[in-house]
């Protein structure tokens, strides 16, 4: 069962996502960043899911697992779209959108082939180890898109302040997360600890969003020179 | 191996996209300019520094908070730690990095000021909302 800290991050978690949606309607944004707020709304509903799975057949269940993983797996392929959209503002100008969508496609359909060829070598349960395959490799993949999405930010002098503020803070969650990731297979001794810290990393992305659709203002400009950790 | 790289790569990443974020909310506070008031009150003349930082967060402490001023803080907050911690290691060492260390931890000193001066607004409507009610 839940620990009452579990409970508070859960609710503070389910709170937040669903903050950033109606701060997104409140501002009027919601159709502009519809996939992040997408995202959100499948946020909502996996964790509501979860909630039920849990309570009905508890932590240690196989339908929780099963249920955990597979909407898991939606769940970054959803944020892999989010971080593609965030792509298609950046480089808006150039009209590249087309080759944007073939790009993410192949991207996408090149990290599934990977993951089923991982599994596919040594798994019996083999759609369920695919689903979780796949979420670890975008989580990865995800992290370096958005470190080059961070460049072409810094390279093109893009001056939005809300797209500044939504890249970075997807940036600090998909880092925060394969750090996690990584320290716990390196350490398998720090999984008690890593366990406790993933749901926090989970609060912060929400957080942050909400943070700037309801705050920056979307003519709100910044020099991205002076953001950048290198003097440019 | 693998999971050693992936690793070094990420927390690095992490560290960047920490330090860029808190720099995009500094720099969003930086073209507010400070009231009079809130110059006296926080002792910051013209060019903040670092020092001021630890004693406008105690004014801020006074105020009542505004929900939407805690995230920025927060993050704030653990950006000057770690400005601290560079300033007493790594920056002892590069005499370049002292002087980038001391600048950003003036620029929270002035971002913790701007947020003073909005929570002083805040409390202020606050109290006129009251006394018409």
């Amino acid at each position: 069962m839940l620990s009452p800290a579990d409970w508070m991050i859960w609710s503070l978690a389910t709170l937040f996502e669903a903050a950033v949606v109606v701060c997104s309607v409140h501002r009027k944004v919601f159709r502009r960043y519809f996939f992040l707020n997408l995202y959100m709304l499948f946020n909502v509903l996996v964790s509501l899911g979860r909630f039920q799975v849990l309570i009905h057949q508890g932590r240690s269940s196989v339908e929780y697992r099963y249920f955990y993983f597979y909407s898991d797996a939606l769940l970054t392929i959803v944020l892999f779209f989010a971080l593609i959209s965030l792509y298609s503002f950046v480089f808006q100008e150039l009209q590249l959108e087309r080759y944007l969508r073939l790009g993410a496609v192949l991207v996408l359909a090149g990290t599934a082939w990977f993951s089923y060829a991982v599994v596919n070598q040594s798994s019996a349960r083999m759609l369920t180890h695919f689903a979780f395959e796949l979420s670890q490799n975008l989580y990865f993949i995800g992290l370096v898109l958005t470190y080059a999405l961070w460049g072409a930010i810094l390279k093109l002098r893009e001056t939005r302040v809300l797209l500044v503020q939504l890249v970075l803070s997807l940036g600090v969650y998909f880092s925060a997360y394969a750090a996690s990731y990584a320290i716990s297979n390196l350490r398998p001794n720090l999984f008690s600890y890593i366990y406790l810290l993933v749901p926090i990393i989970g609060c912060l992305l929400p957080l942050a969003w909400a943070y700037a659709i309801w705050r920056v203002p979307e003519e709100a400009r910044l020099a991205p020179a002076r953001l950048a950790v290198v003097p440019r | 191996m693998m999971a050693g790289v992936i690793f070094a790569f990420s927390a690095a990443a992490l560290l960047q996209f920490f330090v860029s974020y808190c720099r995009s909310l500094i720099a969003a506070s930086s073209k507010q300019v400070l009231s009079a008031e809130v110059k006296d009150v926080t002792g910051i003349q013209r060019i903040p520094s670092g020092d001021d930082f630890r004693r406008v967060m105690q004014l801020l402490q006074l105020c009542p908070e505004r929900p939407e001023d805690r995230n920025s803080v927060q993050a704030i907050g653990a950006y000057f730690r770690l400005l601290n911690f560079l300033r007493s290691t790594v920056a002892r060492l590069v005499p370049s990095m002292h002087a980038w260390t001391e600048s950003e931890r003036g620029q929270c000193a002035y971002f913790a000021a701007v947020t003073l001066e909005r929570r002083i607004s805040f409390s202020r409507d606050m109290l006129a909302q009251q006394m018409d009610a």
